[in-house]
């Protein structure tokens, strides 16, 4: 096996060994706690310039699912495994996760001593990070790790979504939809298609439109209900975003989902602020100050709203049972709430799939 | 919602003995559930019959009842107690079986009290088979085709509509047992008329046979507003088929989708709300067909069990405590994770490593009892073990076992280089794949080595390849090493260890010692870091005290410089070894933390109290192999090891960790060498001037015949180094030794077997003494029931002493003393003494914790393994305040209960091997009372009319007569055997003669069979005696009638009936007994 290394800015070193593509991968170290969803974790768009360490201790058993992925292609530079799987067992599968990533060009590493990778960067934050296999040296690879933009301020999202308006009208894999009964348009900053199945399934006919497209021409569609998507990066820089948003308040039914929450949160006069490690695993606990249910939740941002900005101007209506952090915002005399986590899960537990029959109802009233 | 002010006591039901399919995991829920109730200030009642566990120590609960778990005996608990609630669902099958009947009865209702954790609706709900079909079809959930059959009519007619093979599961049994699995009419048939006759209702479920499936187990909690987590998703690696008790398991789940998984999670809260569980712990089982994933539920238990324990200590969250806490009103946000101490219980670990289960089984006691796994549990005990990868975790749970193996050794000793396999082999190889037993593993590996493929042994096993091709990847990993050159360096050592393996298995595959692969593995710096258990992946910041090592970069301990004492475990369960030893080491390690030590514990065995991540300042979760032990000392430093209450399992490393520069606390390890080598202890014996049976050493079968000769028959036959009296036998005569030293042991230069003299109706005597190295105390001194030749752990006994006169006590204890100070034993030490015509014999002594150190506890009321770790840490008794033998007014009766139902074809009659897997206890104020409890609590429960069978060997014919009298006085009617039923006529004693089977019919098993019989005594020797008799005693065994089999014992219990008929049993607390001292 041939070796690797992952260097952070941080000037932590790790040894392993590459796997997936060859080559070098630059981008911001992350991790997720979850047990399952590697392929969904990988192909959704909001890991967009992020390097995905997997906490799960052996990744790849279940092969690769055409039809699980959040987006045609993987969208993470590379990833960080403890082991990986080369021969998967499930029924399902229709390509070995290792062959999949590097036909799609991501590199890994495995082996490598993930819980201390984890431990750093629980306590110095995400970091910058570079994987290589050439065999520079390290301190050239933390020097170089150290030059990288950080997250805050890079308009991702815009990069990575769609050019052209389309529709979207698959619903959830083995599951008969709802019959069609209104037209919603999705604002792509990144969306998973997992969002785009739950609305078909509840009952929406479904048209994505770039990230860039102005208020009036979404209203000009006439949508019973926009959905301001999830994706990556920071907020705050994706351009003219919020104003948009805004825009949209009061005319229509707004549902957001994670940068599309912290899109609305910006809208409504609020501001968001960079989590030290973020939240990214499927076992979070979040109170529906409403129905106060708990849900366990599927998330993955990096950015969370400050709660004290959004005072007077949106109710908070989710919160984080971990660290108190604002997961859900709503304003129901413009007829819109948000939520920061994932109620498409995918992957992730389904608890908050309700969210969507929310929005159905919202609409319909 | 905070917790309920309403209810102010509680009365927690515990699960009684141990027994297959419930063992000291309910000691461990029943303890964290204890703590969790006393912190939220409630009056805690126990009831539990089992003095082996920590729960029946008095601190635990404020009022502690070990008394028969029944039905009477909890009505009067509830009589005196009056508690407001009563909680059944942390003591397994047992207490919600007794919750139902109480509920049902309207015992409940007549005191006031109610159900809290789970209501007798939900209980029934999940546990009637057809009730939870017609549940799960209501709601949607797919469950296997079957129908629920009250008549083995039912049985046979829903078998013809279903198909062949067939599983057949009684409803309200425990650990499947009774059911099985049918492949044709016949054994419909029998196992049909089996599980109903072992349904507590008579029901049996025929389910459309899903074997061959995927099996997977969620375990799930619901708190009162609904909010449900799943705690823990666990794989068997063996299909659906085997009993998962019984098969291997890890954990998390690693084959299935995110997808299919979270389907499996959506289904699981689905059924534990339709099923109606309120609050706490369930365990839900899945079946998942591995070509289309259509899953199936199979079933779900209402309450905590084996498999949340596992996922307790898999993930780090503490179930049984959360659910206690639930029971009484709290909801899972409202309770803190103990790990982060930061963030609320309403979540779902996660886990950053892999789990492994592997069960032990004690095949070996049980030879005529069929190897093959079925939906029926057999194992005793179980290990688990933690790594950071698949394949490091199956080995340390491999290693764990303590069966010999140090990794997936070779079933045909191919260990090494590749070597050819015969067309022999490979069948052999093919159908041992084929079948479920406990070493399918290996011949799995065996397979790989022999060249099959993935695909060929998915189809024999439906084993799923993902675990196939992990064993396969370590079996070639064995191919490489092997090839390391003989006398140089293993190259590539680091990736061997990062893979699991032990310096032992790498020693066997490349041809060297141990202590070879130890060196260079010192010489390279290559040691394993500790990684702890934490509930989250290392998200959040954790300080749990709970570790388990891996090769790989950072390390998390960070040992402070506290004076801190490793404690060794005791391993899995299995028969000899059971849960006393975890409560020694508990005991040891909550003493030493009071008397201000740093207490290191290290076990494998996730049933236990003393794996609970805070029993300990930490705990290793590791096997006890010196290797990794040693290393756990390398980081901690610790002051000493005491391997004095882990049984047998520490004491065999003893030497190894001294030679490694570890002291050992307490007795020293020369002092073990000399009890425990038989020539040195014979002139320890002669020093003092004391008696041991005539006895001698045999290296073959001449010298054992001449020893024989010498000696006298009957002969007490065994092999030098045994545990719980394995392959111990009475031998008559020169044609059974030669057997015996032929076929069964093999003696040789190596193993040699040793021969004592059989001291025939002797009684034997158990003495626990303790002492600090200059001073000894005799715990307690227990007179056996049966007669010497039985083994002392099947054996009932009784404290004080009932017969023996008060010199011959003072005598034994004073013999006992000498030999503990000879010995200079510091700490405990067990002395067997048999006493025979008047003069007193030493059996042998064993200078360590007893399995009787818990029941001396509970009956003196002094906690002796805590004496004794304050002795090894050098506190003396003088300090400890222990200065004399403390002889309590109460008697306490010490019963055994056996696994005989779970074997078919398994005699019942006791001898030197032992074969109990668990005990019970009873305490009265006279010795037959107290009897008569511990009878009723091993399930034997004493009738006090009816008709008693009575068939005796010749030589207690005698003594029968005056018991038969005094039946007869009992108004009891005997039936006998002509033999019997003349002598006892001559005497005068009525007796109806009965057909023996082989003298035509009706028979005597004719009217056991048609439960004309309502007690049986059967004493019996001689093969032939034995064979002839022994479907006397199967029956009366499978019909559930007390019996016994030994004429002492049938003496105990005529007195015991006599005391039954005299007045109803009364319950006394624990707390009062000892407040009397």
């Amino acid at each position: 096996m041939k070796k690797a290394t992952l260097a952070l800015a941080s000037g932590d070193v790790f040894e392993g060994f590459a796997c997936g593509a060859s080559g070098e991968a630059a981008g911001e170290v992350v991790f997720n706690t979850s047990h399952t969803g590697y392929q969904e974790i990988l192909t959704d768009p909001s890991y967009a310039g992020q390097i995905v360490t997997f906490t799960v201790a052996e990744l790849g058993n279940y092969g690769v699912h055409h039809g699980d992925e959040q987006a045609p292609v993987p969208q993470v530079p590379g990833f960080v495994a403890r082991r990986v799987c080369r021969e998967p067992s499930n029924w399902r599968s229709d390509e070995p996760f290792l062959a999949w990533l590097t036909g799609h060009g991501v590199v890994g590493i495995e082996g490598v001593d993930t819980r201390r990778l984890v431990r750093v960067l629980r306590s110095a934050g995400a970091q910058q990070g570079i994987i290589d296999s050439s065999g520079s040296s390290a301190q050239a690879l933390v020097e170089k790790a150290r030059k990288l933009p950080g997250m805050e301020g890079q308009d991702l999202a815009t990069k990575v979504s769609t050019r052209t308006a389309y529709e979207w009208n698959e619903g959830v894999l083995g599951r008969k939809p709802e019959p069609a009964r209104h037209d919603v348009v999705v604002v792509d900053y990144g969306v998973k298609r997992g969002i785009l199945r739950q609305l078909v399934d509840t009952g929406f006919r479904v048209t994505v439109v770039p990230s860039q497209t102005k208020a009036s021409d979404i209203l000009a569609r006439k949508p019973a209900g926009v959905v301001l998507s999830n994706g990556p990066g920071d907020p705050a820089a994706v351009t003219g975003a919020d104003r948009q948003a805004a825009e949209l308040l009061g005319k229509v039914p707004v549902l957001g989902i994670c940068l599309g929450h912290q899109i609305l949160s910006l809208a409504v006069g609020g501001k968001t602020y960079k989590l030290k490690f973020g939240h990214r695993g499927a076992n979070h606990p979040v109170r529906d100050l409403v129905g106060n249910s708990i849900d366990m939740t599927s998330q993955n941002h990096g950015f969370s709203t400050e709660e004290a900005s959004v005072r007077g101007k949106a109710i908070v209506t989710h919160r984080n049972l971990y660290d108190g952090t604002v997961e859900g915002i709503a304003v129901p005399e413009a007829r819109m709430f948000a939520v920061q986590y994932h109620p498409e899960d995918s992957p992730g537990p389904h608890d908050s799939r309700y969210l969507f029959r929310r929005f159905l109802q919202m609409i319909e009233r | 919602m905070p917790r309920r002010t309403d209810l102010r006591s509680i009365l927690l039901l515990g699960s009684g003995p141990i027994v297959i399919g419930q063992a000291c995991e309910f000691d461990y829920s029943g303890v964290q559930a204890l703590k969790a109730l006393r912190e939220e200030g409630y009056r805690t009642i126990l009831l539990n019959s089992n003095p082996a566990t920590i729960m029946t120590d008095a601190e635990w609960a404020d009022r502690t009842y070990i008394e028969p778990i029944t039905v009477e005996a909890a009505e009067r608990i509830l009589a005196v107690e009056r508690p407001d609630a009563v909680l059944p669902t942390l003591g397994g099958q047992t207490a919600l079986n007794l919750a139902v009947r109480l509920a049902k009865e309207g015992v409940l209702a007549r005191y006031g009290t109610q159900l809290i954790g789970a209501q007798l609706d939900a209980i029934e709900k999940a546990e009637d088979r057809q009730r939870f079909k017609d549940t799960m079809t209501a709601i949607g959930v797919d469950v296997p085709k079957s129908g629920v059959a009250r008549s083995l009519d039912d049985v046979v007619r829903y078998g013809g509509e279903l198909g062949f093979p067939l599983i057949l599961r009684p409803s309200f049994t425990l650990g499947g047992l009774g059911g099985g699995i049918a492949y044709n009419r016949d054994e419909l048939q029998d196992i049909g008329a089996r599980a109903l006759s072992y349904s507590p209702v008579h029901e049996v479920l025929i389910e459309e046979s899903v074997l061959g499936w995927k099996e997977f187990e969620l375990e799930v909690m619901r708190d009162n507003k609904d909010n449900v987590v799943i705690i823990c998703s666990i794989e068997n690696v063996d299909p659906m088929g085997v009993h998962t008790g019984d098969s291997i398991t890890v954990a998390p789940q690693q084959t299935l989708s995110d997808v299919e998984y979270q389907h499996m999670r959506d289904l699981a809260r689905k059924v534990i709300r339709a099923i109606g569980v309120e609050t706490g712990g369930s365990n839900i089982q899945f079946g998942v067909n591995p070509r289309d994933g259509r899953i199936v539920v199979i079933e779900m238990n209402p309450r905590v069990s084996r498999s949340s324990a596992l996922a307790s200590k898999a993930t780090g969250f503490p179930i049984a405590r959360i659910a206690a806490k639930l029971a009484v009103g709290y909801t899972l946000d409202e309770i803190q994770n103990d790990i982060t101490k930061s963030t609320p219980s309403s979540f779902e670990p996660a886990i950053d490593y892999c789990v492994v289960k592997i069960p032990r089984f004690n095949f070996e006691k049980f030879p005529h009892a069929d190897r093959t796994l079925t939906t029926s549990m057999k194992s005793v005990g179980e290990v688990m073990s933690i790594g950071r990868t698949f394949s490091q975790a199956l080995q340390k749970a491999l290693r764990s076992l303590e069966n010999g193996t140090a990794g997936l050794a070779s079933p045909l000793g191919r260990d090494g280089p590749r070597a050819p396999y015969t067309a022999q082999d490979e069948a052999r190889i093919r159908s041992q794949v084929k079948t479920a037993t406990p070493d399918r593993i290996f011949w799995v590996a065996e397979a790989y080595r022999a060249g099959l493929s993935t695909q060929e042994l998915t189809q024999l096993s439906a084993i799923d390849p993902w675990f196939l091709r992990e064993i396969e990847a370590l079996v070639q990993a064995e191919e490489e090493i092997a090839r390391a050159p003989r006398g140089a360096a293993i190259p590539d050592l680091v990736q061997w260890k990062r893979l699991g393996f032990s310096d032992k298995r790498l020693a066997r595959l490349t041809r060297r010692s141990e202590s070879e692969v130890t060196r260079q593995r010192e010489a390279q710096k290559l040691h394993p870091v500790f990684k702890r258990v934490d509930t989250c992946a290392a998200e959040f910041e954790a300080n749990t005290p709970y570790l388990y090592s891996s090769y790989e970069d950072e390390d998390e301990v960070r040992p402070d410089a506290r004076k801190k004492v490793l404690i060794l475990g005791s391993g899995p369960n299995r028969i000899g070894q059971g849960v006393e030893f975890d409560y020694c080491c508990v005991q040891a390690s909550f003493a030493l933390r009071e008397a201000g030590f740093e207490t290191l514990m290290v076990n494998c065995n996730p049933e236990t109290v003393s794996t609970d991540y805070d029993t300990s300042d930490r705990l290793y979760f590791e096997p006890l192999t010196l290797e990794d032990v040693v290393e756990i000392a390398r980081v901690e430093k610790p002051i000493g090891a005491i391997v004095q209450f882990g049984g047998q399992t520490p004491l065999k490393l003893a030497q190894g960790l001294l030679d490694a520069g570890i002291k050992i606390l307490g007795t020293s390890v020369e002092a073990i060498d000399a009890a425990e080598d038989r020539e040195r202890f014979a002139r320890v014996v002669e020093d003092l001037r004391l008696l041991q049976p005539e006895n001698g050493v045999a290296h073959s079968r001449d010298e054992a015949l001449a020893t024989a000769q010498r000696i006298g028959y009957p002969v007490m036959v065994r092999p030098s180094f045994v545990l719980g009296g394995r392959a111990m036998q009475v031998v008559h005569d020169d044609e059974g030794l030669t057997t015996y030293a032929t076929e069964a042991v093999e003696a040789s230069e190596e193993r040699p077997i040793l021969i004592d003299r059989f001291l025939k109706d002797a009684i034997e005597v158990d003495v626990d003494c303790v002492g600090d190295g200059e001073r000894y105390v005799v715990c307690g001194v227990m007179e056996h029931i049966e007669e010497a030749g039985i083994h002392s752990g099947d054996s009932a006994c009784c404290l004080p002493p009932f017969s023996l006169d008060a010199r011959t006590i003072e005598e034994i204890s004073r013999q006992a003393m000498a030999l503990a100070r000879h010995l200079r034993v510091v700490g405990l030490m067990n002395v067997q003494f048999a006493v025979q015509g008047g003069r007193i014999y030493i059996l042998e002594a064993n200078p360590r914790a007893s399995r009787t150190v818990p029941f001396v506890g509970k009956a003196t009321g002094i906690p002796w393994a805590k004496v004794a770790a304050l002795c090894a840490v050098g506190k003396s008794l003088a300090d400890q305040r222990i200065d004399k033998t403390f002889v309590p007014k109460h008697l306490s009766v010490k019963e055994a209960v056996f696994p005989f139902h779970r074997f078919s074809r398994a005699d019942t009659i006791l001898g030197p091997e032992m074969r109990s897997t668990g005990e019970v206890m009873g305490i009265d104020d006279s010795f037959a009372r107290a009897f008569a409890k511990a009878q009723i609590a091993a399930g034997n429960g004493l009738p006090v009319r009816g008709k008693v069978f009575i068939s005796v060997r010749d030589e207690d014919k005698a003594g029968i007569v005056d018991l038969a009298r005094r039946l007869v006085a009992c108004s009891f009617e005997i039936v006998a055997t002509s033999g019997t039923a003349r002598y006892l006529r001559e005497k005068g004693v009525p007796a109806t003669p009965v057909l023996k089977v082989a003298e035509g019919r009706p028979h005597i098993v004719d009217k056991i069979i048609d439960g004309e019989i309502s007690l049986v005594f059967n004493t019996t020797s001689g093969k032939q005696a034995i064979a002839d008799s022994y479907s006397i005693r199967r029956e009366t065994l499978m019909h559930g009638i007390p019996y016994f089999t030994a004429l002492t014992s049938c003496r105990a219990a005529v007195a015991a009936i006599e005391a039954l008929q005299q007045g109803p049993l009364t319950v006394k607390a624990l707390q009062d007994y000892q407040a009397a001292k």
